[in-house]
């Protein structure tokens, strides 16, 4: 049940198998009200990092672990997700600089993300962004962690939340990032940051259920 | 989806080998991360750079050279490339007096330009980043992510380039840029979408008679659907949000740039040019340079955009100083 450097590993791993599972779905939200490129950049760079775990000795704390995926990430995503998720995953790694995550630590994981992803995107919740699925992640993550929960079950209620934080995104109308060119016309579709934010993070939460 | 090409995950290393094959006496194209930089740099003058998605070809490696920028980097198809890439380019454009970044208004050009800007600083190279929004189909608000760059990029990149060759400072460099993007305006019309390569369906559905007013490069959707017109009717609806948002009336001298989208024929361009042309003489524009062709393409989409520049007698004489790269010679 540890959240340590394998679990981060496993989460990676299981990130990248479930992107290029489901890369034709994204590439299908992004083609509604993008460019429909995001499953793909996404895909690309996920399986970069997958390549990347398999060719250098596996770090042994989660941070470690942590910044290798934002530093490939940010060198194989490209679009606006790779600049993304890579301070995502940087600000997260400093802040889970430890062998194994405690629930306040996965908390504070999850806050430094959305914090990366807050000041480099400056875009802010209701925006029909990532930012809806990672916000509604901290917000429920730091609910469960006061009401006691262990750490599995802090991730537990954080992947629920950045599920519901991605439906949330369908009736909004976009005012940042490519789709706001769309206006009014963005209404009715999910966010494909938003739905590959929960995706990650349901891998992180499976991750440590297996563990 | 038919198209000339290999394995779809080779499509950029492909174009990129040709294109560094073909202009080989022009530029070096680098590989790992990839980009493109001009044979014979000058030193001691301010780097140029520029970059983004591949797929609008000429844009940007083919404005490499003499004259325009020192360096491009070209992302995956219709995707900005990575911060690791720009550094690398910045790096070999830097001649020791900084280096300007001319980039796109599209999140994640600005995004992978911003990051890399601040891994240069960290390194002691000055950058600074002049960003080009030339798009009106989109209304510069707080609830967009703003206009977008599109062919407005070309007057940037050949007027700078020009301030940077004959040796102007990083700050001198910076406000020429900047003066032409006050003063650029675009506006295109999309009768097919693109067709990107590893996706391999059209990018947005248009039914037969049907035009995109307003689209982008990158084939996302317009603001507005509207029928087909003659051309002249649809030229009229690109030309007029120029006039009125420039306020280009009176004695105003004009650079007139056709862009076509990649799948519209030259003839089919010069249609646009005479009725914009013609359009804009009616409000008193004097149109005093003229650039025709596919310079910012988005694939194989089938469409055109009509660029405005409003000119004073700097702007021309740089617009007019010798270039010679594989796309703008003179």
């Amino acid at each position: 049940m540890a959240l340590d450097a394998a679990w981060a590993v496993r989460w990676a791993r299981w990130s990248a198998e479930v992107v290029v599972a489901e890369r034709e779905h994204l590439v299908e939200l992004d083609r509604r009200i993008g460019d429909g490129d995001h499953g793909e950049n996404l895909a690309r760079g996920l399986s970069a990092v997958q390549v990347k775990l398999g060719q250098v000795p596996v770090p042994d704390q989660v941070g470690e672990v942590l910044r290798l995926v934002a530093t490939t990430m940010m060198s194989t995503v490209g679009g606006a997700a790779g600049p993304l998720y890579g301070t995502a995953f940087l600000r997260a790694a400093k802040i889970s600089g430890v062998s194994s995550l405690s629930p306040a630590a996965v908390v504070a994981m999850l806050e430094a993300a959305l914090e990366g992803v807050v000041s480099r995107g400056r875009a802010s919740p209701g925006e029909k962004t990532m930012v809806d699925a990672w916000a509604a992640a901290v917000g429920a993550a730091q609910e469960a962690e006061g009401a006691g929960a262990d750490p599995v079950a802090v991730l537990a209620a954080a992947a629920d939340a950045a599920e519901a934080g991605a439906r949330s995104t369908v009736p909004m109308v976009a005012t940042k990032g490519r789709a706001s060119y769309l206006g009014e016309r963005s209404a009715g579709h999910m966010d494909p940051g938003a739905a590959s934010t929960a995706m990650l993070l349901r891998a992180a939460h499976a991750a440590a259920e297996s563990s | 989806m038919k198209k000339l090409m290999n394995e779809a995950d080779r499509f950029v290393p492909d174009v990129l080998e040709g294109f560094g094959a073909a202009h080989a006496d022009l530029v070096q194209v680098h590989g790992d991360p990839w980009f493109v930089t001009r044979r014979d740099r000058a030193s001691g003058k301010v780097g140029l750079v520029s970059g983004g998605g591949t797929g609008h070809e000429p844009l940007h490696v083919g404005f490499v050279g003499h004259g325009m920028l020192d360096a491009a980097v070209p992302g995956p198809v219709f995707t900005s490339p990575t911060p690791d890439a720009i550094v690398a380019a910045s790096r070999a454009a830097d001649g020791g007096r900084g280096v300007v970044h001319v980039v796109k208004n599209y999140t994640g050009d600005v995004l992978n330009f911003e990051t890399a800007a601040e891994l240069l600083e960290d390194e002691g190279i000055a950058v600074r980043t002049v960003l080009v929004d030339d798009d009106v189909a989109v209304q510069g608000s707080t609830f967009t992510a703003g206009r977008r760059g599109v062919a407005g990029v070309v007057p940037v990149e050949k007027i700078a380039g020009a301030a940077a060759e004959r040796g102007d400072g990083l700050d001198e460099v910076v406000a020429v840029a900047e003066r032409v993007v006050g003063q650029v305006r675009t506006m295109g019309v999309a009768l097919a979408a693109a067709t990107v390569p590893h996706v391999g369906r059209p990018g947005f559905d248009l039914a037969e008679g049907e035009v995109e007013i307003g689209v982008g490069i990158h084939g996302e959707p317009g603001r507005r659907r509207g029928p087909l017109e003659p051309a002249d009717a649809l030229t009229g609806h690109l030309v007029e949000p120029l006039l009125q948002d420039l306020a280009l009336g009176g004695d105003d001298e004009v650079l007139l740039l056709v862009n076509g989208m990649g799948g519209t024929p030259l003839s089919e361009l010069y249609v646009v040019y005479r009725g914009a042309r013609r359009h804009l003489e009616d409000a008193g524009v004097r149109v005093a340079r003229s650039s025709v062709g596919n310079l910012v393409t988005s694939l194989d989409m089938q469409g055109a955009s009509v660029t405005t520049l409003r000119l004073d007698p700097e702007l021309m004489a740089l617009w007019d100083a010798p270039v010679r790269t594989p796309a703008l010679r003179w």
